[in-house]
C-alpha cells in the first residue's frame, strides 16, 4: 500500500517542487494541479524540472480562486488522476504547495496501515458549529453566489442582500446533508472512487458549483455518503485567523512544529528555509507511533486571535485605541480612590498603606502637585509630577499609572478642590472602588485660620463641585463600586465602613483592622456648620451634623489607639 | 466625515502632490541605481544631512532586516555623507542645497521620490537615527512581515517613536562609526504617553517619553510628536503630509483598532541622543530648518547647558521587541 498525494500549487513553485520530490523519494506518488493563472514560463519550468520523475504527474488546470468552484474542479480531476495512474494507491491526501510534511513519509503510512479503511477528513454539520466567517454559513448552501467575493466584493453583497430580500432559497439535492470542514484531507480508495464515480455526480456537482467555498463543503458533505468510517479530523495542522486566512509558520516555530506530531503542516511562509530543512532533511529513523498534538499550537493561534479582537485591557497605545465603552476595561487593573478620608483621619495614608500593603498617594489630582505616594516626583513608566502634564491628559495619567503598576493595587485621595475632569472616567470604570466622605471637605477649613469670609467662599466652592462629583457617582453609567456616606453618618460609626473597604481591596495582610486610624478632632465643627449657615451658606453635604459636640473624640482621653477584640 | 469633507482632503492629497512634482526640481541626481529595483523589493527612503557617521551602523541594520534598495536625499552634507551613500552598492542618491523646512521638513522630495520609484513596492521611510522593529523581527525578516500585511490585506503599519538615551550626560560616551548606538543609548520611558485622535486625519496624536518630560514638562502641548506610520505599500497616489505622522488618503493612517482589539504594531527605536546631539542641536538651533522655529531644539539648548540627563531611576532598558510588546509599546497583534 502507500499513499498519494494530490498537491494544488500556485505559488512558491520551487518550494512545491522540493515538497514534491520529498514525497516521491519516500515512493508516494504525486499529482500537481499548478493554478491556471500561473504565468506559462513558469508553468512550463516548474514542469521540465520535474519532468525527470516518474512519479510525478500533472492533472487539467483550473482556475483556482479562492471560496469557488475551480479549487474542487481542481481536486476532482487530480484526484482521478492519480487513481487511475498509481493502482497501488489505497489513500489519497490532499495538500497544497504551501504545506510541508512534518513526520517522515513512513510514519504516515503505518499510521494509515494502523486504521484501514479509515477517512480522515474533518466534517460536521454546518448547525453545530460557528466557524463560519462573515455571517455565511446555512447560507452558503441555501443562496447561489455568481460573483467573487474577493474581486466583485460589492456585487457579491447585492446578491446576497436581494435573495435575503426576495426570500430566495434553493434545497440541496436529495440525499444530501450539507457538512463543513477543513479543505485538507485524506481518503481511502474506496469512499474517494465512490464520490468521483457516483452516477448522481453531475447533479451533485451542479448543486456546489453555486455554494460558496464549496472545497470545505464538497467533500465533506459527500463522504457521509459513502463512508463507512470517518475519523473527523485533519491529518493537516491548519489554524484559521478571526479573517478566515490560514495562520502562516516560520522559522522560529520548528521546535513548536517538531512537538506537534502533526504530519503535514499549513501553511509554512515559502522563505522559511530551516523548516524547509529541518523537515524534508530528516529521515524516520525510528518511526514512532504518537497521535498528533497540536493543542499547544491551537493554544497559541487562539491567543493571537483574543490579542487582535480583544487585546490587553487598560492598555491605550499606537495600535489599540479603544472608542469610549469599547475599552473592554477601562483600566488594567482594580484601585481605590479615597474621597475626605484623608481629611476626617490624621495621616490616614500612612495607616491606609500599612492596613493593606498597597500603594497609597495622596492627591494625585490635587491643584498645585501631583502627590505620589512617598513624596516621588517620578513613579513607575517615568510617568511624572508634573502637573501640566497631567492636566494636559488626566485620562492617560490615571491608565498609565494604573498601567505602569500592574500587580501592585493602587490608592489615591480626591476631592472637590482636585482636577474633575477624571471624574467621569473614574466613575465608568470597573476597576475603580470610589469611596466618599461627602462633606469631609469642610475639615480642613475648619482647621485653617483664614478669614471667615474667604472660608465661606471656598466652602461653597467645594460643596458645588462635590455635588456635581456625587451626582456623576449616582448616574446610571457609573460603572464603578461606589459608596457614599455623609460625614455625619461616618462619624457615627467610622469602622464598619473602613472594614468593609479593607476587605474589599483585599490586603495580604489578616484581615480584621488592628489599629483604627487617627480622627481629627471635631470639636467645634458643628459650630462652624452653623456659622456657615448663619452666613446664608447652608452645607447640606456633610449631613446632619449636631451644634454640640460629637460624640466621637469627646472623651478626655484624647485618642484610643487599638481596638481589643 | 462627510462628501465635503473627503473632497477637501481629496483636494489637499492632490496639492501635497502637485507640490511634491514641483519639488522634484530641488533634487538633483548623483548616482541612480533604481535600475536594480526588481517588483517586490522592499525600499528604504530617507533624507540625511551631516549623518556620516551614522550611516555606516544604519545600512547594516536595515540591509540585515531585508530592505533591497536605499533612497536618499542629501540635504548638503559637508562631513562626508555625500561621498559615502555615493559609493554604496545598493544605494541611489539625490542631493539638494534647497530648504529642508521649505521642503516641508523633506516630505516633498521624498513624496517625489516615493512616487516615482515606490509605487507597488513595500515603502519604508525612516531617519538615519531611526532603527525599525517589528513583532518577531529577531527571527523574521521584514519580507515575512511585509507577506504577511499583505496576506492581510493591510496597507500601512504603525511604529511609535521611542526616544532612547544614555545614563549620565548625553555626551559622555563618545559614538563611533559602525558602533551600534543602542549600545549608548538603550534606556526609554516606558509608559507616559498620551494619545489623542486627530479627527480630521483620523491618527493618532501621541506625545511623551523623557523629550516631553524633560524639556517640555510645563508646556506639554509643545512636546513632539510621536506617531508614525513607516511602513506602507506605496501607491502613487498616496502622500506623506506631515513627516510619516500621517499620510492621505486617510485610512491609512487607521493604524489602531478602536474597538478594543490590538493591531500588530512595531517600535522606532530613536538614537537621537548620543555624543552628537549637543553639537546637532547647536547647528540646527543656527539654521533655524526645524518644525515650528525649532522650538524642539531652542528647548533642548535651554536644558542642555544645565544637566544634559534623561536617565531616571523609572528608566528601562531595552533589551528586545517582547519586552517592548510586554510593556504595551507595541504590539503582535493576531500575527503568531
Amino acid at each position: 500500500m502507500t499513499v498519494g498525494i494530490v498537491m494544488l500549487v500556485h505559488t512558491a513553485l520551487n518550494r512545491a517542487e522540493q515538497v514534491a520530490r520529498h514525497w516521491t523519494a519516500a515512493g508516494c506518488p504525486v499529482v500537481i494541479h499548478v493554478d491556471a493563472h500561473v504565468p506559462r514560463d513558469a508553468h512550463r519550468a516548474f514542469l521540465d524540472r520535474l519532468s525527470d520523475d516518474p512519479m510525478v504527474r500533472f492533472s487539467r488546470r483550473h482556475v483556482c480562486e479562492w471560496g469557488t468552484w475551480g479549487l474542487v474542479a481542481a481536486t476532482q480531476d487530480a484526484a482521478g488522476l492519480l487513481l487511475d495512474t498509481f493502482a497501488d494507491v489505497t489513500h489519497v491526501y490532499l495538500t497544497s504547495g504551501a504545506c510541508l510534511p512534518l513526520r517522515p513519509v513512513d510514519e504516515l503510512i503505518g499510521y494509515l496501515r494502523a486504521s484501514p479503511r479509515t477517512d480522515f477528513i474533518e466534517s460536521a454539520t454546518i448547525s453545530d458549529v460557528p466557524w463560519t466567517m462573515g455571517g455565511l454559513d446555512e447560507e452558503r448552501f441555501t443562496l447561489r453566489f455568481p460573483f467573487s467575493w474577493k474581486r466583485q466584493r460589492p456585487l457579491f453583497d447585492l446578491a446576497v442582500d436581494i435573495q435575503r430580500r426576495l426570500k430566495l432559497r434553493r434545497r440541496a439535492p436529495a440525499g444530501l446533508v450539507p457538512h463543513m470542514g477543513s479543505q485538507w484531507w485524506c481518503l481511502t480508495r474506496q469512499t474517494l472512487s465512490a464520490i468521483l464515480q457516483d452516477p448522481e455526480r453531475p447533479r451533485y456537482d451542479r448543486y456546489f458549483r453555486s455554494v460558496w467555498i464549496p472545497d470545505e463543503s464538497y467533500f465533506q458533505t459527500l463522504v457521509r455518503l459513502y463512508s463507512s468510517n470517518i475519523e473527523s479530523r485533519s491529518l493537516t495542522l491548519s489554524k484559521f485567523d478571526f479573517q478566515g486566512k490560514p495562520h502562516i509558520f516560520y522559522d522560529d516555530h520548528l521546535q513548536l512544529l517538531r512537538r506537534s506530531d502533526c504530519f503535514v503542516a499549513r501553511k509554512i511562509w515559502p522563505h522559511a528555509d530551516r523548516l524547509y530543512d529541518a523537515f524534508l532533511g530528516e529521515t524516520g529513523a525510528a518511526a514512532r507511533q504518537t497521535e498528533p498534538s497540536p493543542a499547544k499550537i491551537d493554544r497559541i493561534f487562539a491567543r493571537a486571535v483574543e490579542r487582535r479582537t480583544r487585546g490587553r485591557p487598560g492598555l491605550y497605545m499606537h495600535s489599540r485605541f479603544p472608542n469610549q465603552d469599547w475599552e473592554n476595561g477601562v483600566t488594567s487593573g482594580p484601585y481605590s480612590v479615597f474621597q475626605g478620608f484623608s481629611d476626617l483621619f490624621e495621616d490616614f495614608e500612612t495607616w491606609l498603606s500599612k492596613a493593606t500593603g498597597a500603594r497609597v498617594h495622596g492627591h494625585l489630582f490635587g491643584p498645585d502637585r501631583v502627590e505620589f505616594a512617598g513624596g516621588q516626583t517620578l513613579v513607575n513608566g517615568c510617568l511624572s509630577d508634573s502637573v501640566a502634564r497631567r492636566d494636559y491628559d488626566p485620562k492617560a495619567f490615571l491608565t498609565s499609572l494604573i498601567w505602569n503598576t500592574r500587580g501592585e493595587r493602587q490608592c489615591f485621595q480626591y476631592g472637590p478642590a482636585d482636577n474633575q475632569t477624571i471624574a467621569w472616567m473614574m466613575a465608568r470604570d470597573t476597576n475603580a472602588q470610589i469611596s466618599v466622605i461627602s462633606g469631609a471637605w469642610a475639615v480642613p477649613l475648619f482647621r485653617s485660620n483664614r478669614n471667615f469670609a474667604d472660608l465661606r467662599a471656598e466652602a461653597a466652592r467645594l460643596q458645588r463641585i462635590e455635588h456635581k462629583h456625587l451626582d456623576i457617582l449616582r448616574s446610571a453609567h457609573a460603572r464603578a463600586r461606589i459608596r457614599i456616606w455623609t460625614m455625619a453618618e461616618f462619624v457615627e460609626s467610622p469602622m464598619e465602613p473602613l472594614q468593609t473597604l479593607l476587605d474589599e481591596i483585599g490586603s495580604v495582610r489578616n484581615a480584621r483592622l488592628a489599629e483604627a486610624p487617627r480622627m481629627v478632632n471635631l470639636e467645634g465643627f458643628g459650630q462652624f456648620l452653623q456659622n456657615l449657615k448663619n452666613q446664608g451658606m447652608h452645607p447640606y453635604l456633610m449631613g446632619d451634623f449636631p451644634v454640640d459636640p460629637v460624640p466621637v473624640n469627646q472623651t478626655s482621653q484624647p485618642r484610643k489607639p487599638y481596638l481589643v477584640r | 466625515m462627510g462628501v465635503w469633507q473627503s473632497y477637501r482632503l481629496r483636494l489637499q492629497r492632490k496639492r501635497w502632490r502637485l507640490r511634491a512634482i514641483r519639488k522634484r526640481r530641488e533634487l538633483r541626481s548623483v548616482v541612480d541605481r533604481t535600475a536594480q529595483i526588481r517588483p517586490g523589493d522592499i525600499l528604504l527612503f530617507s533624507t540625511q544631512r551631516n549623518e556620516h557617521v551614522r550611516l555606516p551602523y544604519f545600512l547594516d541594520y536595515y540591509r540585515r532586516l531585508g530592505v533591497n534598495h536605499f533612497l536618499f536625499v542629501d540635504n548638503d552634507s559637508t562631513d562626508g555623507a555625500y561621498d559615502y551613500l555615493a559609493d554604496q552598492p545598493d544605494v541611489s542618491l539625490w542631493h539638494t542645497a534647497a530648504s529642508y523646512k521649505r521642503a516641508r521638513y523633506g516630505v516633498d522630495w521624498l513624496n517625489w521620490l516615493q512616487m516615482r520609484h515606490g509605487h507597488g513596492h513595500w515603502c519604508l521611510v525612516v531617519d538615519p537615527d531611526e532603527f525599525f522593529v517589528y513583532p518577531f523581527c529577531d527571527t523574521r525578516p521584514l519580507r515575512a512581515l511585509t507577506d504577511w500585511l499583505d496576506a492581510s490585506s493591510i496597507k500601512s503599519f504603525s511604529a511609535m517613536l521611542l526616544d532612547m538615551y544614555p545614563k549620565g550626560r548625553i555626551d559622555q560616551q563618545p559614538y563611533r562609526a559602525g558602533q551600534d548606538p543602542l549600545e549608548i543609548a538603550c534606556w526609554f520611558d516606558s509608559g507616559n504617553y498620551s494619545l489623542k485622535r486627530n479627527k480630521r486625519y483620523g491618527n493618532l496624536w501621541i506625545q511623551g517619553g523623557p523629550r516631553a518630560r524633560v524639556f517640555f514638562a510645563d508646556r506639554p502641548e509643545l512636546a513632539p510628536a510621536l506617531n508614525k506610520i513607516p511602513l506602507v505599500k506605496w501607491d502613487k497616489k498616496y502622500v506623506y503630509t506631515s513627516s510619516t505622522h500621517m499620510l492621505l488618503p486617510r485610512g491609512l493612517n487607521l493604524v489602531y483598532d478602536e474597538w478594543g482589539g490590538e493591531k500588530a504594531s512595531g517600535i522606532l527605536l530613536h538614537a537621537k541622543f548620543l555624543d552628537t546631539f549637543t553639537e546637532k542641536a547647536r547647528e540646527e538651533l543656527d539654521r533655524r530648518q526645524h518644525y515650528s522655529a525649532s522650538v524642539e531644539y531652542r528647548a533642548y539648548a535651554e536644558r542642555l547647558t544645565q544637566n544634559p540627563e534623561l536617565w531616571c531611576k523609572w528608566s528601562e532598558k531595552y533589551i528586545n521587541w517582547r519586552q517592548l510588546e510586554i510593556l504595551g509599546l507595541m504590539s503582535k497583534g493576531n500575527w503568531a
